[in-house]
């Protein structure tokens, strides 16, 4: 695991918000979230659906749709701000320094053009290469990422590449530059499983022979506990806990993760019922006040009603809960998840 | 577990769909291209007994959504057939007596968003299947019915003056769930029910499935692509592979004694939540398309264990420890039985 406390972080963010202005009022989707990245980490982001991890990957790279805007907070790279810059120096930043892989591999590359051409248009507007060495470049790149027969493959066209390969390719574009910062915002959930495990182990390569920092979207808990070094789980726009990936997967400190662990259903044991958090995650319009998980948790306890808690030290993690404030008035008691 | 002296709730024999998807004639003649058919569904065999789950799972394109669709008639098979208990669904028949069919029949799809009308009320739209089998006496009767249907799945009967986007992906399903209850059915086909949800939610509605099946004796098919929710939910389950069934077992028996190769690379790409520092084995190459399947078996190209019988002769389904597996390794012997065991379970 890759320590952050030696080198400096790649990547910091603090308290960063991320709001959308609509006609009934102002959404915080996401809501003084802080965390950092050191180089050669993996650090994965978990979280359901509206929980808000998309929007801090699209935050961190500047590519917020609006009306969505960063409300307070700010970005590091590498110890210079980033989330202030204006739009043209973000776009010298992103694809150089920072690289992106999105969900949907045919979204993200241009159907009309073939993938040398879009390897070296990306390759020359970050690096002063001339033609022919951006095309060496571009063919010795998706020779990295397991393209066989690259040679012929690079006049092809996205639609004559199977979804895995065409992930190959997404990941051979982000990485044109050698950016020092990847952020992959759920790169194997359009992939099957015996795809998803060969992308991975690449991403896992790729980020320990570059010493490249990855921020890893996604909602599948496997995919994280095989490819992270810390995670971060989110919760209505919040972290509700952060930690090294082993601690949190088998130890986990909040509540939410404990649930959110409990309901995969895994292999080995067959229980007659899977553990089921009730309930959903509150829509951000409806977020209630204290704790935004209280209205789910088994746990609460009055203080969770009315005060928010921020995170604080739970064992080798850290867990947005009142559970791990000892003496705190009027917070819950749970010996399973304080002592674990 | 069921035998075969046993009569069969749903018996499926050589069952088959192909779909043309041959350029239009004129560019075919210009041009000199040949007719091009996806082999769909290639000849499959199962049999589900009352009030078991059998589940089918592979990996996009091996044909199992089709099979599902077949099954309740949404696509005519190409070959085959299709008995529900004890009456050939392609058989002569009345309007009326397919109809006494069809109802015990249901299904649910696996998006919930795109599977619901969202111009009719939730109350219209669980009443629909008991409108169209005639099953409800008055209004009030239809109305004590979808309340009730409503309630079964945890949800109100005031949420039937709701529309479908008033709820989250959960409830929705919730709705499909109810609406596909309505006529009361025994046998619910059920396409990847829970792929569109987030885990928590999936839960939910696992174990609401699982309830329901207690108390109202249901029978479902299972279609997944999840290998951690099939365990948890199957009675036994086959696996699919470019249209054909190269695995049927019961799910202890899968799980643990898996046979076919592809099935043990399928439960290698399993995540491994455990952290007991397992590597996922990335297994080489893609499920080739079924437009041209390679010959033979069709996972020998991917097989470690392939040898030249594999690539032309077309295993059979040989029955092995209560289920069945078509694979020439097995047969032959030159591919033992492999243990496997899982963190957290009995040795």
């Amino acid at each position: 695991m890759a320590s952050p406390s030696n080198n400096p972080p790649l990547l910091e963010v603090k308290n960063l918000r991320v709001e959308f202005p609509t006609r009934r009022g102002t959404l915080l989707a996401v809501d003084d979230v802080s965390f950092d990245i050191a180089p050669g980490e993996v650090l994965g982001v978990v979280g359901e659906s509206g929980a808000g991890k998309s929007l801090t990957g699209n935050a961190i790279i500047g590519l917020l749709e609006p009306p969505g805007r960063i409300a307070g907070g700010e970005v590091k790279l590498e110890g210079r701000r980033i989330d202030n810059l204006p739009y043209e120096e973000m776009r010298k930043i992103r694809g150089h320094r920072i690289g992106a892989i999105f969900q949907d591999p045919l979204t993200s590359l241009n159907p009309l053009y073939s993938i040398g051409r879009q390897l070296v248009e990306t390759i020359q507007t970050h690096l002063p290469l001339s033609g022919s060495q951006a095309r060496k470049r571009a063919l010795d790149l998706l020779k990295e990422v397991g393209i066989p027969g690259a040679e012929n493959r690079i006049d092809h066209y996205p639609h004559q590449f199977s979804g895995g390969m065409r992930q190959r390719v997404v990941i051979a574009l982000a990485l044109c530059a050698d950016p020092r910062l990847i952020v992959a915002d759920e790169p194997t959930t359009a992939l099957d499983v015996s795809i998803q495990a060969q992308i991975i182990a690449l991403l896992k390569k790729l980020c320990r022979e570059h010493q490249t920092a990855v921020m890893l979207v996604t909602h599948d808990m496997g995919v994280i506990a095989e490819t992270a070094d810390r995670v971060a789980v989110m919760y209505a726009g919040r972290i509700a806990e952060i930690g090294p990936v082993r601690d949190v997967v088998k130890q986990a400190k909040h509540p939410y993760t404990k649930g959110l662990m409990g309901s995969i259903p895994s292999l080995g044991v067959r229980h007659d019922r899977l553990t089921q958090i009730d309930g959903a995650m509150p829509r951000l319009t409806e977020i209630p006040p204290g704790c935004a998980f209280n209205p789910r948790c088994t746990f609460r306890g009055q203080r969770c009603l009315v005060e928010r808690p921020n995170l604080m030290a739970a064992g080798a993690s850290r867990a947005a809960c009142w559970l791990h404030d000892r003496g705190g008035v009027g917070a819950p008691v749970a010996k399973e998840l304080v002592d674990a | 577990m069921p035998d075969g002296s046993m009569s069969q709730f749903v018996k499926i024999e050589g069952l088959k769909r192909y779909f043309d998807v041959s350029a239009p004639w004129l560019v075919r003649t210009l041009e000199g291209r040949p007719r091009q058919i996806v082999q769909a569904v290639d000849g499959i065999d199962i049999e589900i007994a009352k009030g078991e789950t059998f589940s089918l799972v592979g990996e996009s394109g091996c044909g199992k959504s089709t099979v599902a669709r077949l099954v309740v008639g949404l696509y005519p098979p190409t070959a085959g057939s299709i008995e529900f208990d004890g009456n050939d669904m392609a058989g002569p028949r009345s309007r009326a007596d397919m109809a006494a069919l069809r109802r015990r029949m249901q299904m649910i799809f696996q998006d919930p968003y795109a599977s619901l009308n969202p111009r009719w009320r939730v109350f219209d739209i669980v009443a629909e299947p008991i409108r169209a089998f005639g099953l409800a006496k008055d209004k009030a009767d239809l109305e004590n019915q979808v309340g009730e249907r409503l309630r079964q799945v945890r949800l109100t009967p005031a949420d039937g003056a709701k529309y479908p986007h008033e709820f989250s992906g959960g409830q929705r399903q919730r709705i499909s769930i109810a609406r596909a209850l309505a006529s009361h059915p025994e046998f619910l086909v059920c396409d990847e029910p829970t792929s569109a949800l987030d885990v928590s939610v999936q839960a939910q509605i696992l174990n609401l499935m699982v309830d329901l099946q207690r108390r109202l004796q249901l029978t479902y098919l299972f279609i997944s692509h999840n290998l951690a929710v099939v365990y948890h939910i199957s009675t036994r389950v086959g696996v699919m592979y470019l249209g054909r069934l190269v695995e049927v077992a019961p799910t202890d028996t899968l799980f643990k004694r898996p046979k076919h190769p592809y099935t043990r690379m399928l439960l290698d790409t399993i995540p491994d939540l455990d952290m007991t520092g397992r590597q996922r084995a990335p297994v080489a190459g893609e499920v080739p398309s079924p437009i041209n399947p390679p010959t033979g078996c069709s996972f020998h190209p991917r097989c470690p264990f392939a040898n030249e019988r594999c690539k032309v002769e077309r295993p059979k389904a040989l029955p092995i420890e209560g289920g069945t597996v078509a694979c020439h390794a097995i047969e032959e012997g030159r591919l033992g039985v492999e243990e496997r065991t899982y963190a957290g379970s009995a040795a």
